[in-house]
């Protein structure tokens, strides 16, 4: 294997964060035989991909590098839903793995012509896109307000239940050999004697390995810190709103022809649009905001408002339900709207599955993929260049050595130096 | 019965004058007292279950009685969860069973 | 009045604690507006009948009666008290120089409510507690109620749960249970206290404890002399540890506990009842608390100073929230809270018999509190979360499954805490049998979304209500 790994290491690869992306890679390395360890500082499954809807999306994807990656991990998708029911049998809570298609709507003339020109793109680019009138979009959601004038079928929108997704990949990467350990911190990074990463210092000890993939969503700008390297990796902060359980159904992914742009933006400040879908719980989760306010996790009413309002134009009935929780989290926003997947361009033996934003669920079997193929030399299922460390809209953005802060890092002998984030070799 | 409203003539707090009220309760006139909720006048009637769960089926009323268990919940007059148990009965309210819940969910489980 | 002149006291509950921070903070000189989502004032303590049925000689249900109604013409009266009833605080927002409260004022769960914002200058969380009731099979059956269901049903609705009523459960709470339920005309069979004797007799190691705490030794012997006088057995070291019946509840099981209440094998016997009124303690209602970022006890309770100050300056804690205690803790809380909200210093007075009460909060738990060994009660079918009915077999389960401990991914696995109540009934249960306490954390007890709310009210809304500096109100119901 090009790991390049020493015969002493305590695991070939190191996976950084137990969410649905760490999982992944977990699960495929495991798989091709690779001694795995995950870490994560807190509980499994319980950061970000507790905290989204379990959206797998081509819908909100323009053409381009993200959508083709989310076409090939929604075909994965399908397949891994079976496969982990059958490996993990029937005791083990269901990924609730629902091809129900998402519905995109608009009410006005200007947002419908928009809408049609953006699946037309997709179209090109293999979405199953079909455009719908008015009357059709309420024929799909009998329930749709009567202001709807058309929207766009995307029958490949799928969902999983994010937890219990998680879970399992974990549970399948564990049957394969992985070690999952929580309530471990990642402090720094162990360097060889060529300045390779050859392991990480953590809250419960050294733990040498062949490789270190960062796979911690809006905190692996802080891991890659630590271990002396970079990633413009930042929060993005996101709100769902959960009602009571209800025998009204809404049957597909439904949300308004804004959220398209609000996740193609960069704008700090609040966006909303409406994003609404039955769980098989019987809920209703709607979403979604996108705020860039660090990591402040207070709650505010107002961003619960703009989202109600959102909802309550697609799905007049909803203002008749109870909303009873709300959570929010923080996806991890690259400011290329593009995941990281690969080797970092300046630390040997980092690598990166991180930056998914919204999409981290839709894209994880693919990137686990990319990351296991990557690692093991084997061929990728979709090109990886999009989503390299080095790629120049990441460059361009990249620190100069002057600017850099200090990060921990210890040398493999066991003494301490200080290292720059963004060093180059 | 077994729940029951305390007779007046036998209640040491010496209630004043009832204004009696009637909701409908699932098509059938139940009987209570203003100022009682719905709780008050379902229990008063000797009613103790008026939802049905939503997974198992299983029937449910009051637990906790101060709002906090959710196990009360009842359409009023057309709206969904509403806490029986907090929410004063007025004439002529119409009370309708709620649940199951999930019986959308039940047909994509199978 | 020694108080910042027309600083505005938002104080949020109107029991006990609440109505004397409400009195204290008005008297040193605030403006308080003082908010319940019930109708009436009194809280859970003092619920009462509504004004449309009224009673001669309601006081006969009530201890410290006269308290409640000098306290509450108190508040009313007051010129500087506004008192706000049926407004339910349904977020809040906390600000880098404050917390903002939301509010829907009308009838509980309704639509259409009006919108209030808040933005006081001082806050008193005095939000109380409700029942905790620990699962044990058949708890789900109607006929089944929370102890405090069985006493608000008496005290507020004149309604008797059953006719042969069994009360069991932990904690001195228990006495004045029985005490309404034979004030409802109905049997109780028998008051059984999970706690041992020897656990009980602690209660008894520091008399003149008890004794200095106004009221409370004569309360509870006067509860005791009530249940004699009815013949009503009131047994240690005992539990209902099985509910039994065709759709609502016929019989029970009762069964002797050893030290850590876990059952003795042999003892159990069945008596037939169509009620049971169980509660094993109290859980404080944290949510406003937890928005507000309030540091936390080990045990779940909001961490206060000697003047009740919250570790979130400009939020104080009075009441249940702070550890359960009782009315007499509730009410000097209360009382040192207010003024402190106000910027007065506290009466000695009050600040006295705050002190005293404090000692009967810790005797409560060391003689009451939970045991582990309740575990041994349950059975694979027990249904733990009632919401959602996720059974105890199920939940551990789920948790081998995962390899997961943490409450966060459990719930979501195993469904347990997700329904309507929000783990409120089986949150802590389900920490407790996960082993995931999360000390000093808020645990399931972070509701951000403190009551369920229409969603059409939120969307009606204002925008971000521009609220002036000083005196700071805005959004008033339209």
């Amino acid at each position: 294997m090009s790991t390049g790994v020493s015969g002493g290491a305590a695991a070939d690869v190191v996976v950084v964060g137990a969410g649905i992306v760490g999982a992944a890679c977990a699960r495929a390395l495991a798989r091709a035989g690779t001694r795995v360890t995950v870490l994560d500082r807190g509980a499994a499954a319980s950061a970000t991909s507790a905290h989204g809807e379990g959206n797998l999306l081509v819908s909100d994807k323009g053409p381009g590098p993200e959508l083709d990656l989310a076409l090939v991990s929604l075909r994965r998708w399908t397949v891994l839903a079976g496969e982990l029911a059958d490996e993990l049998g029937p005791r083990f809570p269901s990924v609730e793995h629902e091809p129900k298609g998402g519905l995109v709507v608009v009410a006005s003339e200007p947002g419908l012509a928009g809408l049609r020109e953006l699946a037309a793109g997709q179209r090109a680019a293999g979405v199953e896109a079909v455009e719908v009138t008015g009357e059709q979009a309420r024929e799909l959601e009998p329930d749709l307000a009567p202001g709807v004038l058309g929207g766009v079928h995307y029958p490949q929108d799928a969902q999983v239940q994010p937890v219990v997704a998680t879970e399992a990949l974990l549970a399948s990467a564990r049957r394969a050999g992985a070690v999952v350990r929580t309530g471990v911190e990642v402090t720094g990074g162990l360097r060889g004697a060529d300045g390779r990463l050859v392991g990480v210092t953590t809250s419960a000890g050294d733990l040498a390995a062949g490789a270190v993939v960062v796979a911690a969503g809006p905190w692996s700008g802080e891991v890659a810190r630590r271990l002396g390297a970079w990633v413009p990796v930042r929060p993005r902060r996101g709100t769902v709103l959960v009602t009571t359980p209800m025998s009204q159904r809404v049957h597909h992914k439904v949300y308004d022809g804004d959220y398209f742009a609000a996740t193609q933006s960069a704008g700090a400040e609040l966006q909303t649009s409406a994003v609404v879908e039955s769980t098989r719980g019987g809920t209703v989760l709607i979403g979604s905001s996108r705020e860039q306010v660090g990591f402040d996790d207070r709650p505010r009413a107002e961003v619960l408002a703009h989202m109600a309002r959102r909802a309550v134009a697609v799905f007049p009935f909803l203002a008749q339900t109870n909303v009873m929780r709300s959570y929010l989290g923080f996806r991890p926003y690259m400011p290329d709207h593009l995941p990281v997947i690969g080797a970092d361009p300046e630390l040997p033996g980092l690598w990166f599955a991180t930056g998914h934003e919204g999409a981290g669920v839709g894209l994880a079997p693919a990137t686990g993929d990319l990351v296991a193929a990557a690692l093991l030399g084997a061929d990728p299922a979709v090109d990886p260049r999009p989503y390299a460390a080095d790629r120049p809209t990441l460059s361009a953005l990249r620190p100069d050595v002057s600017d850099a802060q200090a990060a921990q890092v210890t040398c493999a002998s066991g003494t301490t130096e200080k290292a720059h984030e963004g060093v180059r070799p | 019965m077994t729940s029951h409203r305390i007779s007046a003539e036998a209640d040491p707090v010496r209630p004043g004058a009832d204004r009696p009220l009637t909701i409908v309760v699932d098509g059938e006139p139940v009987t209570g007292t203003a100022g009682q909720t719905l709780a008050g006048v379902l229990l008063g009637a000797g009613r103790r279950e008026w939802r049905t769960t939503s997974g198992g089926g299983a029937p449910r009323g009051v637990f906790c009685g101060i709002g906090v268990c959710f196990d009360c919940l009842v359409e009023v007059n057309g709206l969904r969860d509403v806490r029986a148990c907090l929410r004063r009965a007025q004439d002529g309210d119409v009370v309708v069973r709620q649940g199951p819940d999930r019986a959308g969910a039940q047909e994509a489980d199978r | 009045m020694n108080g910042v002149r027309g600083r505005h006291v938002v104080v949020v509950g109107a029991g006990p604690a609440g109505l004397a921070a409400a009195r204290a903070a008005a008297d040193a000189g605030a403006r308080v507006t003082l908010l319940d989502a019930a109708d009436g004032l009194g809280g859970q303590y003092w619920r009462h009948l509504p004004q449309a049925r009224p009673a001669a000689r309601e006081q006969v249900l009530h201890h410290r009666w006269d308290t409640y109604r000098e306290l509450s013409a108190a508040v009313r009266e007051h010129p500087a008290v506004t008192v706000r009833a049926s407004a339910q605080v349904w977020s809040l927002d906390r600000l880098d120089d404050g917390v903002r409260l939301h509010v829907l004022v009308g009838e509980p769960d309704d639509a259409g409510r009006a919108p209030l914002a808040l933005a006081p200058d001082a806050l008193v969380l005095a939000t109380g507690a409700h029942d905790r009731t620990l699962p044990f099979p058949g708890w789900q059956l109607p006929g089944v109620y929370s102890a405090g269901a069985a006493q608000a049903l008496a005290k507020g609705e004149r309604v008797a749960v059953g006719r042969r009523v069994v009360v069991a459960g932990a904690g001195p709470f228990l006495l004045p249970v029985a005490s309404s339920l034979l004030r409802t005309g109905a049997a109780v069979l028998g008051v059984h206290e999970a706690s041992r004797a020897g656990a009980l007799a602690r209660w008894l190691d520091r008399p003149w404890e008890l004794a200095a705490v106004p009221g409370k030794a004569a309360e509870l012997a006067g509860y005791v002399a009530e249940l004699a006088r009815h013949r009503v057995p009131w047994r240690a070291g005992e539990a209902v540890v099985a509910a039994h019946g065709d759709g609502q509840v016929e019989a029970v099981t009762i069964a002797r506990l050893d030290a850590r209440w876990a059952p003795v094998p042999g003892t159990e016997r069945v008596v037939a009842a169509d009620a049971v009124a169980v509660s094993h303690g109290f859980t404080p209602r944290l949510e406003l608390a937890v928005a507000a970022g309030c540091a936390l006890t080990p045990g779940r309770f909001v961490v206060v100073d000697r003047a009740q100050a919250t570790s979130v300056p400009g939020v104080w804690a009075a009441g249940e929230v702070t550890g359960i205690g009782g009315a007499d803790a509730a009410l000097a809380e209360g009382a040192v809270a207010g003024a402190a909200a106000a910027g007065a210093d506290p009466a000695p007075s009050a600040v006295r018999a705050r002190d005293r009460a404090r000692g009967f909060t810790a005797r409560i738990e060391a003689a009451h509190g939970v045991r582990g060994g309740w575990v041994r009660w349950l059975r694979d079918d027990t249904v733990v979360c009632r919401c959602e009915e996720t059974t105890y077999g199920r939940l551990r389960e789920v948790a081998d499954l995962t390899a997961s401990r943490e409450t966060r991914s459990v719930k979501l696995t195993s469904r347990a805490g997700l329904g309507p109540c929000q783990a409120r009934m089986c949150g802590r249960t389900v920490e407790e049998l996960l082993g995931a306490m999360d000390p000093g954390g808020p645990g399931v007890d972070r509701r951000p979304v403190v009551v369920p709310v229409r969603l059409g009210d939120l969307a009606a809304l204002p925008d971000a209500p521009e609220l002036p500096p000083t005196p700071a109100t805005t959004g008033d119901p339209t």
